[in-house]
């Protein structure tokens, strides 16, 4: 497989170099591997950081700056972050109003994260944790690692960011982006596998005319694999798998996610037939995304993540960001 | 009796034998896992290598303690924590004491391996790094050819398995058939233990 890379073991390293070129609103330190908006600590506010494996771009990074993330800790390829990189984002963010830490749930995240919030409270920092598990594909049971983070990630980051840029205190900020990853559901499939550096070649082998169902963002297989399906047959099964999951009482939120190597004119497409089953199922939409926003390297596919909104936190979603990876209203 | 010295061998063994095991390691967390096995390991022993080079901690739990700390701080993902509290743990159980035998060794890990099924809540038979572990330490009373030969099972055994936590949980089924990279790594730390003891000889 050719990669646009040096080496595999200064791809991270290489990509902050470039996303510091490319942002000079970003602080970004490739040594410590922290990403921050440089006009951090911001008075008087609570600020977001959170951070996991590199591969999945523009998350976590590309949401650093007003109205969404303070600061961002990419870690190896599909690794999680280590927690000194966690402590010293929180460290150069804290205002005193507080830190919420928006950990994505795996097993790897969520033991770092924790290790860190305890350094950071050793501080002085004060923090709040959220998890973020919308993955309706892993059976959540005692026999999985839970349900996976992914696309409500986007939600999460965007809304609790609005609250926060607000000046809305700890408890609240992290009580609406609890709310968030309550509402919100994924499911995902993918076209072929990834690529990731330290490999070379595709994660696993997916033979020619199949695709794999239910599928996270890290190039693992998904829970079964499929005879190829047409766009309208994939958005209607996503669909189904999120609406057996949860009932929309309020309009919702629509993201069509690309996994990093599905075009956007695929995209659209798909978008078009999922839209098309909302509409069959009577589910109001209140506002629909669409892009690479929660990637995995260059796997191609996508994923469905909606996510149900009062007037309050639709509110929030439109209110400006104004991030390298997301950019409205300002 | 196991000096610092064992100890610092025991982790420059271990550091070898990852660094030759790593696409080992790599390709077997290709199926079920995520495919960085093998390099983030690699990564992590180095850096405890370099570290005991440079700051030469005097007694058996220091450098557990340092290594362990050098595993939280470049690893990441579940292994980092996960293999810094083993040795953390493994150390701060050895107390100050310059030598150790072995029975207090064999207590040590028991206490590490403890440590570790409480922060990641993995039990024997959840297709993990423990299913090497636990029985290494039974067998450790038997030396530490027996061991090795008891990780090295262990990590076998976990084939027919399905996959209870950690990534592999989530495709379900679809893990059974393939050995778990984590048990397989924690056999190659088991088993640096014997060459540690034949190169001190």
């Amino acid at each position: 497989m050719r990669m646009l890379i040096n080496v595999p073991e200064t791809v991270v390293a290489d990509a902050l170099r470039g996303m510091a070129a490319a942002h000079p609103e970003l602080t970004v330190d490739v040594d410590n591997r922290v990403v921050v908006r440089r006009d951090a600590p911001v008075a008087g506010k609570v600020a977001l950081v959170s951070g996991g494996g590199s591969g999945h771009e523009p998350l976590h990074g590309g949401f650093v700056g007003p109205g969404m993330l303070s600061a961002a800790c990419p870690g190896e390829v599909f690794t999680s972050p280590v927690p000194d990189q966690m402590v010293r984002a929180a460290a150069a963010v804290d205002s005193g109003a507080g830190v919420l830490f928006v950990i994505k749930n795996y097993t790897g995240d969520v033991l770092n994260f924790e290790m860190a919030a305890e350094l950071a409270e050793d501080e002085g920092i004060q923090v709040a944790k959220v998890l973020v598990d919308d993955d309706v594909a892993v059976t959540d049971s005692l026999y999985t690692a839970g349900r996976r983070g992914t696309g409500a990630t986007l939600f999460v980051e965007k809304i609790a960011g609005a609250a926060a840029d607000e000046g809305q205190p700890l408890e609240r900020v992290e009580a609406v982006a609890r709310q968030v990853n309550e509402n919100s559901r994924s499911f995902g499939v993918a076209l072929s596998a990834c690529t990731t550096p330290a490999k070379g070649g595709p994660t696993f082998d997916l033979p020619e005319g199949e695709l794999e169902f239910g599928v996270g963002i890290h190039g693992e297989p998904g829970r079964e694999r499929r005879p190829m399906m047409t766009s309208r047959e994939i958005a209607d099964a996503a669909v189904q798998a999120i609406l057996d999951d949860m009932t929309p009482r309020n309009p919702v939120l629509v993201l069509v996610n690309g996994m990093g190597a599905t075009p956007l004119l695929e995209l659209y497409g798909f978008n078009a037939e999922v839209q098309r089953v909302l509409t069959e199922r009577g589910v109001a939409v209140a506002r629909t995304l669409v892009g690479n926003y929660v990637t995995s390297l260059d796997m191609a596919g996508a994923s469905v993540t909606l996510c149900q909104v009062d007037e309050e936190l639709l509110r929030l979603w439109d209110a400006p960001v104004s991030t390298p990876g997301l950019r409205w209203g300002r | 009796m196991l000096d610092a010295d064992f100890f610092r061998r025991w982790m420059t063994a271990t550091s070898a034998s990852v660094d030759r095991e790593a696409e080992r390691l790599t390709a077997l967390d290709s199926p079920i896992g995520d495919a960085d096995h093998g390099s983030n390991l690699r990564r992590g022993f180095a850096a405890v290598t370099a570290a005991l080079e440079k700051e030469a901690p005097r007694t058996p739990g220091a450098v557990l303690i340092l290594a362990g700390r050098q595993l939280i701080s470049t690893v990441g993902g579940a292994s980092g924590p996960l293999y810094g509290t083993l040795l953390r743990r493994t150390g701060k159980a050895l107390g100050d004491a310059p030598e150790v035998g072995p029975e207090q060794l064999a207590e040590a890990l028991r206490a590490g391996v403890d440590a570790v099924m409480q922060l990641g809540g993995a039990a024997p038979g959840d297709k993990t790094m423990i299913d090497a572990l636990v029985p290494a330490v039974d067998a450790l009373a038997d030396g530490f050819g027996a061991a090795r030969a008891a990780a090295e099972q262990g990590a076998e055994a976990t084939t027919p398995l399905q996959a209870r936590k950690g990534r592999a949980s989530y495709l379900g089924e679809r893990s059974i058939g393939h050995q778990d990279p984590g048990a397989t790594s924690a056999a190659l730390l088991i088993a640096a233990l014997v060459d540690a003891g034949t190169d001190g000889e």
